[in-house]
């Protein structure tokens, strides 16, 4: 192992700046001659404009420019699109309304743009947009997932009869019904996925810059991919064309899924700084945050699942609603069904499974991927219903995961839901779970709470997901309308370091170190004078950014596949020099060494001679920089046991998490303290969604969670330290054997916490977030 | 924030003055709530004026068999005071879990007082330890400052120069806090004066409640 490379603890190159506040995020870039964005924003969930009177905002001091929906769409900006197609069971596409990123004669969820006032200041922006008179004819609005599709309820879209997106029917249903009808037993189980803000620490923001000389459009954002940004506005929108659009993504705090997608906000900014021909500055606040980045989860469903006498899973049948918001988000049709249904066989080898999703429409903010997106749901379902089984069955929650488990020799495993498992061991991280959680002396544990007035619980939760996002001929049958492949480009300068571009995004991961770490593996450069460079479409290849785990699973190996080929042309170049045939030179820690001799070169002198070819090979292009592309076999799928345990006092509702183990498969870890800190990051993610935070809307749509007064995001003193362990398996079709290890947490650790909390109370289930009030109701009624 | 006039001043007297020339002041004591509902545009005072230099409303001192504590202390101080750990162990404890730091290094007692949030600690001690409001004009029994949500007896250019709280024999406050802001959704004051017991609840409606004397 070279120094600082694969399994080092390195610590992270980009902290420095980020601690020390020199950090450069879209927020912190001013441009000369610059003005500010405010956005006029619907009051109402549901209402047509009728008039939109601006004259007054016009007029107010400051003032450049107030801009409506009208004013887009004469100029053929397109409206904001949905990325992914899902195929109703009706055979048509799934129904998308309009989507103008300035309304046009109808708000639909508080929050919704009107129109944007573009002013010197910002508080002149302000005091402009509440001179913007606006005529609503206010409507009912839909806000419940479970009820937005029933009779009779108001419509929100014409292009939506009954408020469905799309009803998505996946599995053979008639043999899932059979295996039902001759069950020993079936389990059922009704739940609700809470619907979650994201939150990232920094919010949203746009600057847009247009130069009437190269007729070029710079905006910098707050995005986890500025290559699909590019695309999508200047493909579908009409921006401008891909070779006058650069997108910078520069430093972003924090991502989670929030910032993939294309908003209406960004796309106004790049309009209209070319407009007014100024540049044009918007930052989201937090409470714009909380009403128009998109929301999380938001499933209301039933789970059955049929079992043969000795606890096996013979079949499950799952009904689900989810709930998308008031119009599509970037890729908002593909996180309830192929994100969600196709990971519903979890660690299982249950042989049918039959999903039906109905996706629905309601006057709330879009709903898209967060952290795990899909996934989580699907977990949160499956491991809640497996301890319904088991208790069902009168058999121990880890027994009856133990039973039904995909066998260690079963892999490759083709499940009944689409998905291909690549490797795993589910009893070994399960034992090492129990192991480190002590299962065994559980008992004692919670006699002793008992004593204490408390009442202690223990939840396990064995997930799976699919990472490594994603084998681009797989997506695009799904109807995805990208290819999910991962680009790279080392470049040695003359003087032998190394820039690495990767067409990945780091928006808090590490990737500037962990990358690197690859890079002074294969290459043998000293870490030090590596330098990986992202999120300038300007600067990079094009590539499809960070989500999904996908940057270390596919992007890493994209920068692997670039380092080989530097090697292979690295060794005719040392070749000529050392006077030696090709074949003789191998290349170890950094030096290209004739076989059998001590005859070498350093792969920095090779450089040099690269771009100094006064000696070179003939017919050899000059030149040490290379480029490559990966489009991965498979997904990946990471997997492990989470262990959650609680005491709860019946008196106060209040749960404790005294102990959280976890112990996963990420297959090789690159650098297993930045690994540690993503599974802390995703349980403190998963523990906020299980005990604290429920995105809430009135019946009238409006957010009553609309900040940190009221919406509740996890803190320090919420969890307990976290006892992490792996048991790693090696992925046959990933080059560098990795997984990804981003959202695993959050997609663990609510069945976890859940799954403790009914031991804690022995009942059957508690929705989430399980607050005090909830946790103390339910200790009431369970007595 | 919507433009405003602002305004540093010295003395009390000072502070009315400015109060009864202004069109529609509002005094600012450490802002914590105020100045968060300003920038939101929820208030739009043509006049702010900040009491931050009027060194006569700082302070703790013993006054016999009472401790005063004047408007402009902070909840850090208060909780850090060795005379009100060593009187009221309680009330140095309330002051200590209100908010978070940096809420304590700014945020005063008359500020809180004043405000009267129905989910705010203050006012529960005010009233279970019969502590006495003293402004610019009067003295006010806690019992009788408290009026409604966001409502006291105070009037327009009225300002709270101390509070005085009676040493007790024992006290003790817990509070059940939100998870999202950890404002009181209920506390409860417990405070024994002789054969009195004095238990007083905030939070969970919408003023405190005179509470119960057992």
């Amino acid at each position: 192992m070279a120094e600082n490379g694969i399994g080092a603890n390195v610590r992270r190159k980009e902290d420095h700046r980020f601690l020390t506040g020199k950090g450069n995020y879209t927020d912190d870039l001013n441009v000369a001659g610059q003005t500010h964005a405010y956005f006029v924003r619907s009051p109402h969930a549901h209402a047509t404009i009728n008039s939109v009177d601006t004259s007054a905002a016009a007029a107010a001091e400051g003032v450049v420019a107030v801009l409506t929906g009208d004013d887009l769409a004469a100029d053929g900006i397109g409206p904001l699109i949905c990325g992914v197609n899902v195929t109703s069971d009706d055979g048509e596409p799934h129904r998308a309304p309009v989507h103008s990123a300035l309304a046009q004669g109808k708000v639909n969820y508080v929050g919704d743009h009107v129109a944007v006032v573009i002013a010197e200041t910002l508080a002149q922006a302000k005091d402009a947009a509440e001179k913007v008179e606006v005529d609503y004819g206010i409507l009912p609005a839909v806000t419940a997932t479970a009820s937005a599709a029933d009779e009779g309820q108001q419509q929100i879209h014409d292009v939506a009869p009954n408020n469905i997106c799309y009803n998505w029917p996946f599995g053979d249903k008639e043999a899932v019904d059979a295996a039902f009808e001759s069950a020993h037993k079936i389990s059922s189980l009704d739940l609700i996925n809470n619907r979650m803000v994201t939150n990232a620490m920094e919010p949203r923001a746009a600057v847009g810059e247009y130069n009437s000389g190269t007729e070029e459009i710079t905006l910098h954002l707050t995005t986890q991919n500025p290559h699909v940004h590019r695309l999508v506005m200047s493909a579908f929108n009409q921006l401008a064309p891909e070779h006058k659009l650069r997108v910078v993504g520069p430093d972003v705090g924090g991502g989670f899924g929030v910032k993939i997608f294309v908003y209406a906000e960004e796309l106004v900014v790049g309009w209209a700084c070319r407009k007014v021909n100024r540049p044009v500055k918007w930052t989201s606040d937090r409470t714009e945050a909380f009403l128009a980045d998109a929301h999380g989860r938001d499933h209301v469903a039933h789970a059955e699942m049929a079992l043969d006498e000795n606890g096996k899973f013979l079949a499950m049948r799952v009904n689900t609603t989810a709930n998308l918001g008031a119009y599509l988000s970037t890729f908002a049709t593909m996180v309830p069904s192929y994100l969600y249904a196709f990971l519903l066989a979890g660690q299982y080898s249950t042989p049918l499974i039959y999903s039906e999703v109905k996706a629905v429409f309601t006057n709330t903010a879009p709903v898209d991927a967060c952290r795990g997106a899909g996934r989580p749901e699907a977990t949160f379902l499956l491991e809640r219903l497996v301890d319904v089984c088991a208790e069902d069955m009168g058999l121990d929650p880890a027994e009856i995961r133990r039973r039904n488990f995909i066998p260690v020799d079963a892999f490759p495993y083709q499940t009944p839901v689409v998905q291909c498992y690549d490797s795993g061991d589910y009893n070994a991280a399960l034992d090492k779970a129990l192991a480190l959680a002590d299962y065994d002396g559980f008992a004692g544990r919670a006699e002793e709470a008992k004593s204490r007035g408390k009442r202690r619980g223990i939840g396990l939760s064995s997930y799976v997901e699919a990472c490594g996002i994603a084998p681009s001929q797989a997506v695009g049958q799904l109807g995805a309308g990208v290819g999910l492949w991962e680009s790279a480009q080392v470049r040695f300068n003359p003087t032998g370091n190394v820039q690495v571009f990767t067409g990945t995004h780091s928006h808090g991961q590490g990737h500037e170190t962990t990358f690197a770490q690859l890079v002074t593996e294969q290459l043998g450069v000293p870490i030090e004078n590596i330098e990986v460079i992202h999120g300038d479409t300007a600067k990079t290849q094009f590539g499809m950014g960070t989500y999904g785990s996908r940057s270390l699973a596919v992007g890493g190996v994209a920068i692997a596949k670039a380092c080989e080929k530097l090697i292979e042309k690295g060794k005719k170049i040392a070749a000529h020099a050392l006077e030696a045939a090709e074949g003789d030179i191998e290349f170890a820690d950094g030096n290209f060494i004739v076989a059998g001799t001590d005859k070498a070169m350093n792969i920095a002198e090779v450089a040099f001679n690269a771009y100094v070819p006064h000696s070179y090979p003939e017919g050899l292009e000059p030149g040490f920089d290379e480029n490559a592309f990966f489009d991965p076999m498979n997904f990946s799928f990471p997997a492990g046991t989470h262990i959650c345990e609680v005491e709860v006092d019946p008196d106060t509702g209040e749960v404790e998490i005294v102990k959280y183990s976890a112990v996963d498969d990420f297959g090789k870890l690159i650098n297993p303290m930045i690994v540690e800190g993503q599974v802390h990051g995703g349980i403190v993610h998963g523990v906020g969604q299980a005990l604290l935070e429920g995105c809430q809307y009135d019946t009238d749509g409006q957010l009553v969670t609309a900040s940190y007064m009221d919406y509740a995001m996890p803190r320090a003193d919420n969890v307990p330290s976290f006892d992490v362990d792996y048991a790693p398996t090696n992925p046959p079709h990933n080059p560098l054997g990795v997984k990804g290890c981003g959202e695993a947490g959050a997609i663990g650790a609510p069945p976890a916490v859940i799954n403790a909390i009914t031991n804690a109370l022995g009942i059957k289930h508690i929705d989430m977030p399980a607050t005090p009030e909830n946790v103390w109701r339910a200790a009431q009624s369970a007595g | 924030m919507y433009n405003f006039s602002y305004q540093k001043v010295t003395s009390v007297d000072d502070a009315v003055e400015a109060m009864q020339k202004a069109d529609d002041g509002k005094f600012v004591a450490g802002g914590q709530t105020m100045l968060p509902t300003m920038k939101h545009r929820l208030a739009s005072p043509s006049d702010v004026i900040d009491l931050g230099g009027i060194e006569d409303l700082k302070g703790i001192c013993m006054d016999g068999d009472a401790i005063s504590i004047g408007a402009m202390t902070t909840h850090a101080e208060v909780a850090a005071s060795s005379d009100v750990q060593s009187a009221i162990p309680a009330l140095a404890k309330l002051a200590g879990n209100i908010g978070d730091p940096a809420v304590r290094n700014r945020g005063t007692i008359g500020g809180s007082i004043a405000n009267n949030d129905p989910a705010a600690d203050y006012p529960a001690a005010v009233i279970a330890l019969g502590a006495t409001v003293k402004t610019n004009k009067r003295e006010i029994a806690g019992d009788e400052f408290f009026t409604g949500m966001f409502e006291t007896a105070l009037e327009e250019d009225e300002l709270i120069t101390s509070i005085s709280f009676p040493k007790t024999e024992a006290a003790a406050y817990m509070k059940f806090e939100n998870p999202a802001s950890r404002y009181a959704i209920v506390g409860v004051f417990v405070a024994k004066s002789g054969d009195e017991v004095k238990v007083v609840v905030t939070g969970a409606t919408a003023c405190e409640h005179r509470g119960m004397r057992l």
